[in-house]
């Protein structure tokens, strides 16, 4: 009896063992190597060693700042995009979408079932200077005769917004689902007009959907270089891009590391600096 | 009946209910001006798989054909690459969710010290840029000095899967009904045979989620993969290294292939849904 207890005491832990020494050998440690690789110095050729080189993180911010800025910048906006774009969207499912919501949230999704790579080469042909998007904006003179969106900022932020967009929806949904619609019967029953009624009740009740949606956008699109390499010019060139030549081109590896720390330093004060600003307990609730 | 009516109304009265409807519908404009933003990306893609192009980019619509598609591997290396990404999305798929369904069941069924820890585990690589994931791991194969290749890619798509396996099967089992494993305990059975007559089959729809919702991550993965792949090509890297001289139209055919297969199973899965909920209402 008392070995079969202990014995299921220890089960819990022989589910999880597998799974977790996965994560921890080839997630935790590796983030310890990064550490250990971005305070290296020397050079390939003669090779690195570690030094305790706080300078590659100082030289990485005086010599990539414009990169850093670029990166929070993007993805800051097309998080915004995407929240704005997406809002009534995820709205009219939730409340007018009947029982065709889920067929509703499969086109939502439909973008991920296509290669990451490809739909954002769907971009470049749809935005390219031949293409119909480019001779309307022209023929309204809002771009000149000569103007182009390739290779422009507003391509990669167009790009990044689209590809990350149902990041955004999905939670935004779960959120407006979940809203008890006798709330709003009771809101206008108490003479609050339709309007009145969304931003009292509907809107404060979606907040964990926001937060989440807007986190969950913000923290790839931050670290993406695929939309700035196929969309945009080096002069919209992200830190990902930076970090992912400085690895697999030119193999400085100290200064690659150390831009992946402050990468992730820089997401976090961010997403610190957004959970000020709304409430941390939006942000634990929605996160775990 | 009705254009007879329309054309005996006076201009204004058409054009302030044309303007009533618009009102009424406007949240439901939106939403289908919405999908066709969201679509139109996917349409090009699927077009563009039976275009003609006559140079190096396939851009601009020249013509129809079905060569794309008879000779999906007229290219060379999108074959090779193709297979390997489908053998690494399949094993990956399959070790991430037997390891993340584990984790599910510690999670939802057992109280044991360290959960807290544990659910901070499963959820940080979910929130680290995967640019970070990809880096990292390499740093540790290159210190290391292990070769790249085939098993650095399904190690690496292993542990970004398992976290997604752990979030499906848990959302799935919290509504879980623990008496039938009771009630089979005491009629006898013991753990093994509980888990795997009683607990299995309940979770099994969990399970295959989970399976699915793996395969198509690991089969999509770049960024990742770019870091860790040594000389070897995936799909998504074949689609990067042929965007720098232009994708040929192949590019399209297998991306339209992925596309088809795994809506037309979410199709299904919706469909039977639909049907379930209706039966159930009526």
């Amino acid at each position: 009896m008392g070995l079969l207890h202990r014995h299921r005491q220890l089960t819990p832990y022989l589910l999880l063992a597998p799974g977790l020494l996965w994560l921890g050998v080839f997630f935790v440690v590796p983030l310890g190597f990064l550490a250990y690789q971005s305070l290296q110095s020397g050079n390939f050729d003669i090779g690195y060693s570690f030094s305790w080189a706080w300078g590659n993180y100082w030289n990485a911010v005086r010599d990539y700042r414009p990169q850093f800025v670029r990166s929070l910048e993007y993805a800051g906006i097309a998080t915004v995009l995407a929240l704005v774009v997406s809002y009534p969207v995820a709205y009219w499912i939730a409340f007018r979408g009947g029982r065709w919501k889920n067929l509703l949230l499969l086109f939502i999704v439909a973008p991920f079932f296509v290669t990451y790579l490809i739909r954002t080469l769907a971009w470049e042909t749809i935005l390219s200077d031949n293409g119909f998007v480019v001779h309307t904006l022209q023929h309204l003179h809002v771009l000149g005769p000569g103007g182009r969106l390739l290779a422009t900022s507003t391509a990669v932020v167009t790009g990044i917004t689209y590809n990350f967009l149902p990041f955004m929806a999905l939670p935004l949904y779960v959120s407006l689902e979940q809203i008890d619609h006798r709330l709003l019967e009771a809101a206008q029953d108490l003479y609050a007009s339709k309007w009145k009624a969304f931003v009292r009740v509907t809107l404060p009740l979606s907040l964990p959907g926001v937060v989440a949606g807007t986190l969950l956008t913000f923290i790839p699109a931050a670290g993406d270089f695929i939309n700035a390499q196929l969309l945009g010019s080096p002069e919209n060139h992200m830190i990902g891009n930076v970090i992912q030549s400085k690895f697999l081109e030119l193999t400085d590896y100290p200064a690659a590391a150390s831009m992946s720390f402050i990468l992730m330093a820089a997401i976090l004060v961010a997403v610190a600096v957004y959970a000020r600003a709304v409430g941390t307990e939006q942000l634990t609730g929605t996160a775990v | 009946m009705s254009a007879v009516a329309a054309t005996t109304q006076p201009r204004g009265e058409i054009l302030s209910s044309i303007l009533a409807f618009v009102r009424h519908h406007v949240l439901t404009l939106y939403s289908l001006l919405f999908f066709a933003y969201l679509l139109l990306p996917i349409a090009i893609v699927v077009a563009f798989s039976f275009n003609h192009p006559t140079g190096n980019f396939n851009y601009v619509w020249q013509g129809f054909t079905w060569d794309n598609w008879r000779y999906w591997d007229g290219v060379p290396g999108i074959r090779s690459a193709v297979f390997l990404s489908l053998e690494i999305a399949l094993l990956a798929s399959l070790v991430a969710t037997a390891l993340g369904t584990m984790i599910a069941l510690a999670l939802v069924r057992y109280g044991f010290r360290g959960r807290a820890a544990t659910n901070i585990m499963i959820f940080l690589p979910l929130s680290t840029p995967e640019i970070v994931l990809g880096a990292s791991l390499l740093t540790l194969f290159l210190n290391l000095n292990v070769v790249f290749g085939f098993w650095t890619i399904l190690i690496a798509h292993i542990m970004f899967c398992i976290s997604f396996a752990v979030v499906t099967v848990k959302a799935r089992l919290v509504g879980f009904d623990r008496h039938l494993e009771e009630a089979a305990m005491d009629l006898g059975a013991n753990e093994w045979v509980t888990f795997r007559k009683v607990t299995l089959p309940l979770i099994a729809p969990a399970i295959l989620a989970a399976l699915l919702l793996c395969f198509a991550i690991s089969i999509d993965d770049f960024v990742v993969t770019y870091f860790n792949a040594g000389s070897e090509t995936t799909f998504p890297l074949f689609v990067w290294g042929a965007a720098r001289v232009g994708a040929p139209p192949q590019v399209n055919v297998i991306g339209t292939a992925i596309f088809v297969i795994a809506v037309s199973g979410m199709l299904v899965n919706v469909l039977i849904q639909m049907r379930r909920t209706r039966a159930a209402t009526s």
